[in-house]
């Protein structure tokens, strides 16, 4: 059991089933990231704990307590929605205790409670100002210090960030992190951006057409995905999958697979288990940084394997060099250090971090256990 | 709520535009021309008027003629002048618009914000009602008056203008709220605030823009609505009433000086209205409160 429940819940409107028996139990001071394409039902289950929509069936229980029927306010969640829902009329101060004022707190405690959390948010000097005169970052801060001048048991974020441009929303994200590290409350946190998911986050819970995928940590799902959505959904780039076969040389499973120009390459798997699936056709999946030039190959990988194959584009980003080849007739990417020399059509001296190669049943597509 | 610019795309040279302002001018003028007869043939005495030009300024200015229309005129077979009936217009008009406004606000909030299963339809038949007209439920609505004790009073006709023009400002507040941003309401929800705190501090403090096109209408309908007015009246008859009665009584010389002064009476208020609500057209009153 944990400080936050959510048991065989499902959501439907009408004939239409847009979650399916959703089972997390969020610990107390976790930051749960739910992360999924647009239309998955992240919103939804976040409303379903605000109280802001009926559970069709199930329990969400906050510290032991079962919520499903209670208001939305006595519920001691806050919220900090998409667009921020600043309340036009009031100031930022009055926007930030209003909560506050209609539970009935006396105005002493009330300003107390304002100048705390105004200067954690350090937004002291801004209020007396109505929101339309705030920008962009300033109002995601208001947003944040209505929350949590509450003091809430929970927190809840629906995609925070993603009206902010790219550089302000890099800053708020360390921001939120830091703040959370520092008060510590459960947080569950909405967003479709896997970056944020795996940067913010204690654990993921990756959903996909109303069902979780996986519910992990940051690690777990990028090392280890449950299946090839999960797999092609966290990472940027996103992993590249591969049709191969998986043959038995000198007694260990081998990935066969063929290279740019036709001809058949053999991997070694680190996995000794898929010798089950010799002769069988498997879908390999392996991170555009775990094929790299041998030089930057990771050292304390057990297992690199070689790999010549001819370099169809390279995209130098900066800090890294992105190279496209094909392999087993897909597009695959690499990530390479930015001072690799790589050419477009020249055959080029990979290296791959079999380590790291996970492999998926093509008929489920569920990664198939090492 | 969009913010409407009021940049034309258009630029317009020299010339254009004093021809525009030329075809304004002229079409103001003209439609001017009506007030200026009544105002200067409202301060002439009745023989200028029969004796000739109706153009012209007055030789002799007086204000006999409003003292008369107000005070003294034969309105009926009282010679009340238009005064009492002023003040039932009044008493009709205020509360009229104050329920009809307050219900409609509601009425929008709940068809938006609070919506129920067979919200639509219930907003059609509101709707429905604007469509109706007036001859159509004089009838029923005498009954209803009858039933309820309110024939010929001005209770009747406030019950009777707010029955009609809820469907209006239903009409008028149900759009506005329509992109009044959901998220606020929730917020407030979470906030703690009940349904009458999230419309009387959240909804009604940025519905000022349509809360003024309501009360316009709404004004200027139930002002210078005749037709309830004579049917349902009796002894508390609305101004419009008292005009038509000074100004078509069959007896004596027809005194056109105080006809005018009357009409400018029984339309002032409706100026007033338009004038002082006017300024209360405030743009961008959500602004900051989402991304927009
Ligand atoms: N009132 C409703 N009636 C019917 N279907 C709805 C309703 N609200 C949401 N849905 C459906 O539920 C699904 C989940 O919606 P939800 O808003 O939770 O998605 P989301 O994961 O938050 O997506 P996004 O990232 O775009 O915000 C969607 O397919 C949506 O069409
Ligand atoms: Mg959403």
């Amino acid at each position: 059991m944990g400080f936050l429940d959510i048991s065989h819940v499902t959501k439907s409107y009408g004939q239409v089933q847009v979650l399916h028996e959703v089972d997390i139990a969020v610990q107390e001071g976790e930051f749960l990231v739910l992360v999924g394409p647009s239309g998955c039902g992240k919103s939804t289950l976040l409303n379903m704990i605000a109280g802001l929509e009926a559970i069709s069936s199930g329990d969400i229980a906050i510290k032991g307590r079962v919520i499903n029927g209670v208001h939305p306010s006595k519920r001691n969640i806050a919220m900090v929605f998409q667009s921020y829902a600043l309340y036009p009329n009031m100031t930022v101060g009055q926007n930030m205790t209003f909560g506050l004022e209609m539970h009935g707190v006396p105005k002493p405690a009330r300003d107390a409670a304002l100048a705390d959390v105004a200067k954690l948010l350090q937004i002291d000097h801004l209020l007396d100002r109505k929101p339309g005169q705030l920008s962009g970052g300033q109002r995601q801060r208001v947003a944040m210090g209505r929350a949590l001048v509450r003091n809430p048991d929970v927190f809840l974020f629906d995609e925070p960030l993603s009206n902010l441009d790219a550089k302000l929303r890099v800053d708020m994200r360390t921001e939120i992190k830091k703040l959370h590290q520092k008060l510590k409350t459960t947080i569950v946190y909405v967003t479709h951006d896997q970056i944020e998911a795996m940067t913010l986050s204690t654990r993921i819970a990756v959903m996909n057409k109303g069902y979780v995928q996986q519910l992990g940590t940051p690690k777990e799902i990028y090392d280890t995905p449950a299946n090839l959505f999960v797999a092609t959904f966290m990472g940027s780039p996103a992993m590249n999958i591969l049709p191969a076969t998986v043959v038995m040389e000198g007694g260990q499973p081998h990935a066969e697979i063929t290279d740019a120009d036709g001809a058949r390459r053999l991997l070694r798997f680190s996995q000794g288990n898929l010798a089950e699936w010799a002769d069988k056709p498997i879908l390999l999946g392996i991170r555009p940084e775990a094929i790299t030039d041998p030089e930057g190959a990771d050292r304390k990988s057990a297992n690199i394997q070689p790999l010549a194959n001819r370099v169809t584009v390279t995209e130098p980003a900066g800090s890294d060099t992105f190279v496209t080849m094909t392999l087993s007739g897909k597009d695959v990417i690499a990530r390479m250090r930015a001072d690799a020399m790589v050419a477009p059509g020249e055959v080029f001296d990979f290296a791959i971090n079999m380590d790291k190669a996970v492999a998926f049943d093509p008929a489920t597509e569920a990664r198939i256990p090492q | 709520m969009a913010a409407v610019t009021q940049d034309t795309a258009v630029s317009t040279g020299r010339v254009t535009r004093t021809f525009l302002y030329v075809v304004l001018g002229v079409f103001a003028l003209f439609y001017l021309l009506p007030l200026y007869v009544m105002g200067v043939n409202s301060v002439k005495p009745l023989a200028e008027i029969t004796g000739g030009n109706m153009m012209a300024l007055p030789r002799v200015w007086t204000l006999e003629p409003w003292r008369a229309a107000w005070s003294t005129a034969q309105i009926g077979i009282e010679p009340t002048g238009l005064r009492p009936y002023f003040l039932n217009s009044i008493l009709m008009v205020v509360p009229a618009v104050a329920i009809s406004t307050v219900l409609g606000a509601l009425n929008g909030y709940v068809l938006t914000k609070w919506r129920f299963r067979g919200d639509t339809i219930v907003f059609g038949l509101m709707l429905f009602s604007c469509f109706i007209p007036f001859q159509i439920v004089l009838i029923p609505m005498a009954l209803v008056l009858g039933k309820l004790g309110l024939a010929g009073s001005v209770p009747g006709l406030v019950m009777v203008h707010v029955v009609y023009g809820i469907g209006f400002t239903t009409l008028y507040y149900r759009n506005y709220y329509a992109s009044f941003p959901t998220e606020l309401v929730r917020a407030a929800m979470m906030d703690g605030a009940g349904f009458f705190q999230i419309f009387w501090r959240i909804m009604l403090p940025v519905s000022g823009p349509i809360t003024v096109v309501s009360v316009i209408w709404q004004f200027t309908n139930i002002w210078n609505d005749f037709l309830f007015g004579a049917s349902f009246g009796g002894t508390s008859q609305p101004m419009t009433v008292a005009l038509n009665n000074l100004v078509q009584s069959s007896t004596g010389v027809k005194e056109y000086n105080v006809h005018f002064a009357g009409a400018i009476l029984a339309a002032l208020p409706t100026l007033f209205v338009y004038i002082v609500a006017g300024r209360y057209f405030v743009r961008g009153l959500m602004a900051g409160s989402v991304k927009g």
